[in-house]
């Protein structure tokens, strides 16, 4: 195959991956659009294995059918509830690759580059390298958060943003050094530094702040590919690594947003400090069981579930279906209210609710929903705590001040089934449940919805 | 222990303490429950509904008083109930201790440690055993009936072709849970609804029912402890009395349920108000057990006068609903039960520093704990201080400013992006530039294609972004050619992962899209 026919298929490759991220604008589309990202892999990899400068098929034949077996066997074995952790592990592997194709290119660099283009083509391994490095541990850390191996709780190192940037100073002097051509060595140790660096940046974030985090790694490995793109001179490349980089970054963005927080300040780590003493919190958190809230729930006409982590944590979304289900059947208006960042992954709920077979038709978005709560007559808030704090909106102090929350308070009724009483992620105490019109519904939650199932 | 109802030995009173849904409760606490033979008869619950839920039958009240630990009641004990009583009893029921001294005196010799239920703090937690208020809703909405069953005209205007007909005007005096009762009901049988109250805080819960406030301007607020109101000075009843008498030969009904705790009922709608009334017009006087509202309340009677305005006195208006009302009142004392049994194991105990359990008990270990200190808990909030208008024009301005200043922003940066451009065109090589600008077109296109991504589909997004960035397999391929075996085998290693990740990502991305299914 000539470099020419490659280039073409490079293009072809493109414009489907394009295609194929545009598809998921609605559910139907995206069964048919992922279609077109698996045909556009297939014709760049094998327009690139049988182009030309390609010769070691007896070693890269093989690695590529173990590489699919081992993907195919994850990809069928992964529980839903565990796609963070998988998303986390897949951006490793990028990260893991940009590092050591950044390496070999200073190894082995292309013949025929001086002055400016050799300049420009050491800044980028320098930087195709630094980027693989963070991405690929800030993802093993995150894989180890998201698996429950390492505390999720935020590691909060006394001075540590100046040893982050004390870091990246060595890693801008190695980079001098390295362009002046002091060794491989620079290199490597830089490699090492930026290993640090990613692991230490993850380590100080946690809980709830994951699903930005997954979101920014994605961004990274993206980047990372794009930087491969440039040292290779390869389009596609730097093509693909663009629309992934975007990708990560509107979705960070929109995970910001979603909980009122600036990017930096997610990425710096810790929770933003509180600027004033909280509101005092009136009246007590009243207990119910299951009979209390059957009996509501047979008497209502409207009831939205509020779902969030602790849903996953108790593998509970087969019994949260099997309740809609029978609720729906009952003829009663069953919906679900899905808040941007519940979980630890954007749109990890949909997908949990989508395995366990609650139609996507009733997974509402907050902006859809949040204002026909005062239309409701029973709100179940299933392990999820701040995403309902009414002190988003009604406290200035709060900590979680401003962020948009859905606003469960104003339905007739809220049942909060919670493992215990303590407070959320943020550490902020929660005045819905201290509300007139909610009744706690303690206990884990899948047997608590089980146990409801029973007697409704 | 053992918790027993007796039947209610007063005159006219159908009500009952305890309810076989309510024993259910009670027995999930872990008391036994027990109730004197045809106790629940006239709230028609029969001794077989008792039985059913595991309920005791005692034949005789002086078997029940003997075998209980609690004593649930409706109405305070009297005569022959006394001499029941034994020591170390306790006693719930509605006590009014402030009006019956020799009451808790007897009680205290006896020994019997008394909760009122008329006494029960008016926060927030302890509304669900507010039985007051519970039997106020009662009464409020039983007024409207009684009130309309004596009234002679529609409460809704009507025009038909026999003519035309003008709704009834209802005037609501004192808008607590009695008055607001009132308010629904008559609004809801189609009457033109005024309120009065002198707490201005409770304008907003007047109109929210659908009512007019009468509003007085008047630097006074009438808000007592505990959500109750106040007595008021002479210059504020003299203002108030002209409203009224402003209202009175407009308004076809008028529904009185003003009371202050403690003391008789504030007369408010005086003789010649009533005299003023148009003939066939009804007062319902709410507080005619304490004296009535009106001047010529009697209590327990419909008195017509001699210009034909009937003014009502019933005092037995929850009672005329007993079914409701025991229903009601026994949901009351089963919470109260349940703050009493903190233990759930059937064992009550009398918590004095517990702020509701405090406040309702008069009696306890022999001596009477009558008045309580003032709750610490503020009942209804004071209302918040009105936001300053904005004006409008200055909200105009500002949005002018904000968008003046994203505008120059855009500017400034992509002025300022142009330069980095520049700065970078000069320098760089045409190879890099020609890959720049791919690098920069599929930024854009990125950006333009995610943000129409579904929210639902973020996972899927990811999964699938993730897959292909496994596009880096492509430097990895072209690393095989034998540049010396550190460098193949990372080459070999970098394939292998990114496989992992191409053929992962797409086929869990497959494997969730499928799930999304459509109702």
């Amino acid at each position: 195959m000539s470099s020419g026919v490659v280039t073409a298929a490079y293009i072809a490759a493109s414009v489907l991956f394009i295609l194929s991220l545009g598809g998921l604008r609605d559910q139907e589309s995206a069964k048919r659009a992922v279609w077109f990202g698996i045909v556009g892999m297939a014709i760049a990899v094998f327009a690139t294995i049988f182009g030309p400068g390609v010769t070691g098929y007896g070693i890269l034949i093989p690695m590529i059918l173990i590489g699919a077996v081992i993907g195919a066997v994850v990809a069928q074995r992964v529980e839903m509830t565990g796609m963070p952790q998988l998303v986390a592990a897949l951006h490793s592997f990028v990260g893991l690759a940009a590092v050591f194709i950044g390496i070999n290119s200073d190894i082995a660099p292309p013949d025929g580059l001086v002055g400016a283009e050799k300049v420009i083509h050491e800044v980028e391994i320098f930087l195709g390298v630094f980027i693989g490095a963070i991405t690929f541990t800030g993802s093993i850390v995150a894989y180890g958060k998201l698996s429950g191996q390492i505390d999720g709780k935020a590691l909060t190192l006394p001075g540590r943003h100046m040893i982050n940037l004390g870091m990246v100073v060595a890693c801008l002097i190695l980079g001098a050094l390295y362009l002046n051509h002091a060794g491989t060595w620079t290199l490597i140790l830089m490699t090492l530094i930026a290993f640090v660096i990613g692991a230490h940046l993850v380590m100080a974030i946690g809980g709830a702040d994951m699903p930005v985090v997954v979101s920014m790694l994605n961004s990274y490995s993206g980047w990372a590919a794009a930087a491969t793109g440039f040292l290779l001179g390869n389009d596609l490349l730097i093509v693909t690594g663009a629309l992934v980089g975007a990708s990560g970054a509107i979705l960070s963005y929109i995970m910001c947003r979603a909980m009122n927080r600036n990017f930096v300040s997610v990425i710096l780590g810790g929770f933003g400090g509180t600027t004033g003493p909280a509101m005092e919190i009136e009246g007590e958190m009243v207990a119910t069981d299951a009979d209390q809230v059957a009996a509501a729930l047979n008497d209502a006409d409207s009831v939205v579930i509020v779902p969030g982590y602790g849903m996953a944590v108790a593998q509970a979304q087969m019994a949260v279906s099997e309740l809609t289900k029978r609720l729906r059947d009952a003829g009663k208006n069953v919906r679900f209210a899905i808040h941007p960042v519940a979980g630890r992954l954007p749109g990890h709920m949909n997908v949990l609710l989508a395995e366990a077979k609650v139609p996507y038709d009733i997974v509402l978005e907050m902006d859809e929903i949040n204002d026909d709560f005062p239309n409701t007559d029973v709100v179940m808030v299933i392990g999820s705590n701040d995403i309902v704090n009414p002190s988003a909106q009604e406290d200035p102090n709060s900590p979680i001040a401003g962020m948009p929350v859905l606003e469960v308070w104003k339905a007739k009724t809220v049942f909060v089934s919670k493992r215990g009483q303590g407070a959320g992620y943020s550490g902020v105490e929660n005045p819905l449940f201290f509300r007139d019109n909610t009744r706690m519904f303690y206990g884990d939650a899948k047997d608590s919805v089980n146990d409801l199932l029973k007697v409704l | 222990m053992k918790i027993g109802a007796p039947r209610e030995i007063a005159d006219g009173e159908n009500r009952v303490a305890m309810t076989p849904h309510s024993a259910g409760f009670l027995q999930k606490l872990g008391y036994e429950c027990v109730v004197e033979s045809g106790a629940g008869t006239a709230a028609r619950f029969s001794d077989e509904d008792y039985r059913a839920a595991g309920v005791e039958i005692a034949e005789s009240a002086a078997a029940l008083w003997a075998a209980s630990d609690i004593v649930v009641k409706v109405r305070a004990p009297e005569g022959s109930e006394l001499d029941l009583t034994h020591a170390g009893q306790t006693l719930i029921s509605f006590v009014w201790p402030g009006q019956n001294e020799a009451l808790l005196e007897s009680l205290k010799n006896k020994d019997v440690n008394v909760i009122a239920m008329d006494m029960v703090p008016r926060i927030s937690r302890a509304q669900k055993m507010d039985a007051l208020s519970s039997m106020a809703n009662i009464a409020g909405y039983r007024a409207v009936v009684e009130a309309s069953n004596e009234f002679d005209r529609f409460f809704t205007g009507q025009i038909t072709a026999a003519g035309k007909m003008p709704p009834a005007k209802v005037l609501v005096i004192g808008a607590g849970v009695a008055g607001l009762a009132a308010i629904g009901a008559a609004q809801s049988m189609g009457a033109i609804v005024r309120a009065f109250d002198v707490r201005p805080e409770v304008a907003e819960q007047i109109e929210s029912m659908g009512a007019e406030f009468l509003f007085l301007d008047f630097e006074e607020s009438g808000s007592g402890d505990g959500g109750y109101a106040a007595p008021s000075s002479p210059e504020f009843r003299e203002k108030q009395l002209a409203l009224f008498r402003e209202q009175a030969p407009d308004v076809d009904i008028v529904i009185t349920t003003a009371l202050i705790p403690g003391r008789d009922a504030p007369r408010l709608w005086l003789e010649d108000m009533v005299n003023d009334m148009k003939p066939g017009s009804i007062v319902v006087d709410l507080a005619a057990e304490r004296g009535g509202n009106c001047d010529l309340t009697q209590a327990d009677q419909i008195i017509e006068t001699a210009n034909g305005v009937k003014v009502i006195g019933y005092t037995d208006l929850p009672s005329r609903m007993a079914s409701q009302s025991s229903s009601l009142y026994a949901t009351n004392i089963r919470h109260m039960l349940d703050d009493l049994t903190p233990e759930k194991d059937g064992v009550a105990v009398i918590d004095m520093e517990d702020d509701v359990i405090r406040g309702a008990t008069a009696v306890n270990d022999g001596a009477i704990t009558f008045p309580p200190p003032a709750p610490k808990v503020q009942a209804i909030a004071k209302p918040a201080p009105k936001p300053e208008p904005v004006d409008p024009e200055e909200l105009k301005r500002q949005e002018a400013e904000a968008m003046r200043k994203a505008g120059i922003r855009q500017t400034v940066m992509l002025v300022a992006g142009g330069l980095l451009m520049l700065l970078i065109g000069a320098y760089a090589p045409a190879s890099f530039m020609q890959h720049f600008i791919v690098f920069a077109l599929a930024c854009f296109v990125g950006f333009q294609v995610i943000w129409n991504v579904s929210h639902a589909l973020h996972t899927p997004l990811m999964a699938v972004t993730n897959a292909i960035s496994g596009i880096i397999i492509l430097g990895a391929l072209l690393q095989i050619n034998g540049n010396g075996w550190l460098v193949t085998i990372l080459a070999a290693i970098s394939v292998l992962i990114a496989t992992i990740n191409i053929v992962g990502g797409f086929m869990v991305t497959r494997r969730m899209l499928a799930m999304f299914q459509k109702s």
